[in-house]
């Protein structure tokens, strides 16, 4: 028996496609700030907090980082129905991949934030600079080239993770795919598609994270 | 909708030992994969370099669910009966060989060039200089980051549940349909991956750490 490939029904859901991929981008463009506004002061209150926030911290991280995305997705999406909130599938999606993108944030940030040398915060506190003032003007502008990397990978690994989320009936591209197959039979063809749109994305960020870090860090500054 | 009994915990419990075992068949066929591209990146041939190098970016630039449903449903066109545990099984060895590869292949490069020239120079032909002389060394620097990758290999099995593999969170998935105590459920399910990975995550810093002092020494 051969196959037959027959891309015709897919192409017709071609507009889909496109919502579902824009949906994707939405969500992890979403969740990649939302996580670095929670990472940036939990890692430096991972650094420098009181012992029981370090602690909690510290705990969270570990749970998120040593437990699988899917789980978390149940835990969240179903707990948050338990407690009463009701969230349409792309809301509860965007939390749980927030919970989990940021305690990988938190980490980045962390390792940007100990990575600049400590002479940095000793010269600070010899101009007379407090605290705040040398993390905000001091070690964070060089803590975000160190971050720059890593951050961005962390962007490309949210949006193929993201998916996961197609199994709370989510409106993102996996959802939309799995759709696409059940309604059309054309399981391997729908998922070839968007294998090839995953990837496209991955390249073309890729190659725009390559721009941006070489327009922010590596154009010469006049002296 | 009914009570947590015994019954469920046995299921879950099976769920586990399903979920370790799509693990073990993925170790061994990523190891397998992985071992080949690693060689093939190191080659002094282009061409396999470029394989190795395409290989790594297609499966890494890729969604490991979309992996696992091309595979699952590819198999199913080309009239092999695999089923869910081996086509879920292959699907994350595929995907375990792009990372192991890369992982090896540049423990591989960190061994120094020095190496296997004064092995060609001393007459042992490609064989005996990668396995005598650059693995033996390559592994030392190998060891955490493949430790660390195990963690997401574990992880990763859930993602087999995606086409009907009765894994751990699968499992825990049909309780709660039946039952509706996501937190006792999932979070339980939670900490039991927890306690696979969180030893696998110390081990591999500390080893990082010790090979880290090594190097500054």
């Amino acid at each position: 028996m051969t196959y037959e490939f027959y891309f015709g029904d897919i192409w017709k859901a071609r507009w889909l496609l496109l919502d579902g991929t824009l949906t994707t981008l939405r969500l992890s463009a979403l969740c990649m700030v939302l996580s670095l506004a929670l990472a940036v002061p939990a890692a430096v209150a991972r650094i420098a907090g009181p012992g029981w926030l370090r602690g909690t911290i510290y705990a969270y991280v570990e749970y998120v980082r040593n437990t699988p995305f899917l789980v978390q997705i149940f835990l969240v999406y179903f707990g948050l129905g338990m407690a009463g909130i009701r969230l349409n599938p792309n809301g509860a999606a965007l939390i749980a991949m927030t919970a989990n993108g940021a305690a990988y944030t938190i980490e980045i940030v962390r390792a940007g934030i100990v990575g600049v040398d400590r002479g940095q915060w000793e010269a600070g506190r010899v101009l007379g600079l407090s605290p705040v003032q040398i993390y905000s003007s001091i070690v964070l502008p060089q803590a975000l080239k160190i971050i720059y990397w890593p951050l961005a990978s962390q962007f490309i690994l949210i949006m193929l993770a993201s998916s996961a989320v197609s199994v709370i009936a989510t409106t993102e591209l996996s959802s939309i795919t799995y759709d696409i197959s059940t309604q059309t039979f054309r399981a391997f063809e729908a998922y070839l598609v968007t294998t090839g749109i995953y990837f496209a994305l991955s390249v073309a960020f890729s190659a725009v994270f390559s721009l941006i870090f070489w327009a922010l860090f590596m154009r010469r500054r006049p002296a | 909708m009914r009570a947590l009994n015994f019954g469920d915990v046995v299921f879950l419990a099976k769920g586990a030992l399903w979920t370790l075992a799509l693990f073990f068949v993925s170790l061994v066929g990523g190891s397998v994969i992985g071992i080949a591209l690693a060689l093939m990146r190191t080659s002094p041939w282009r061409p396999l370099r470029w394989f190795a190098l395409g290989y790594f970016r297609l499966i890494q630039g890729t969604p490991v669910l979309m992996q696992i449903f091309l595979i699952y449903f590819g198999t199913a066109l080309l009239g092999f009966e695999f089923g869910a545990l081996l086509s879920a099984g292959l699907a994350l060895s595929i995907n375990a060989g792009a990372f192991l590869g890369e992982i090896w292949a540049s423990s591989i490069d960190s061994v120094g060039k020095g190496q296997s020239e004064a092995a060609r120079v001393l007459g042992l032909r490609y064989g005996t200089t990668m396995w005598h002389i650059v693995i033996p060394q390559a592994m030392r620097v190998a060891t955490p980051p493949t430790v660390g990758f195990l963690v997401q290999l574990v992880k990763g099995t859930a993602m087999a549940s995606f086409v009907g593999f009765v894994e751990l969170t699968r499992a825990s998935q049909m309780i709660n349909n039946a039952t509706f105590q996501p937190f006792v459920i999932f979070g339980g399910v939670s900490l039991l991956y927890f306690a696979i990975c969180w030893p696998l995550s110390l081990l591999s810093s500390r080893l990082e750490a010790r090979l880290a002092k090594a190097y500054t020494r």
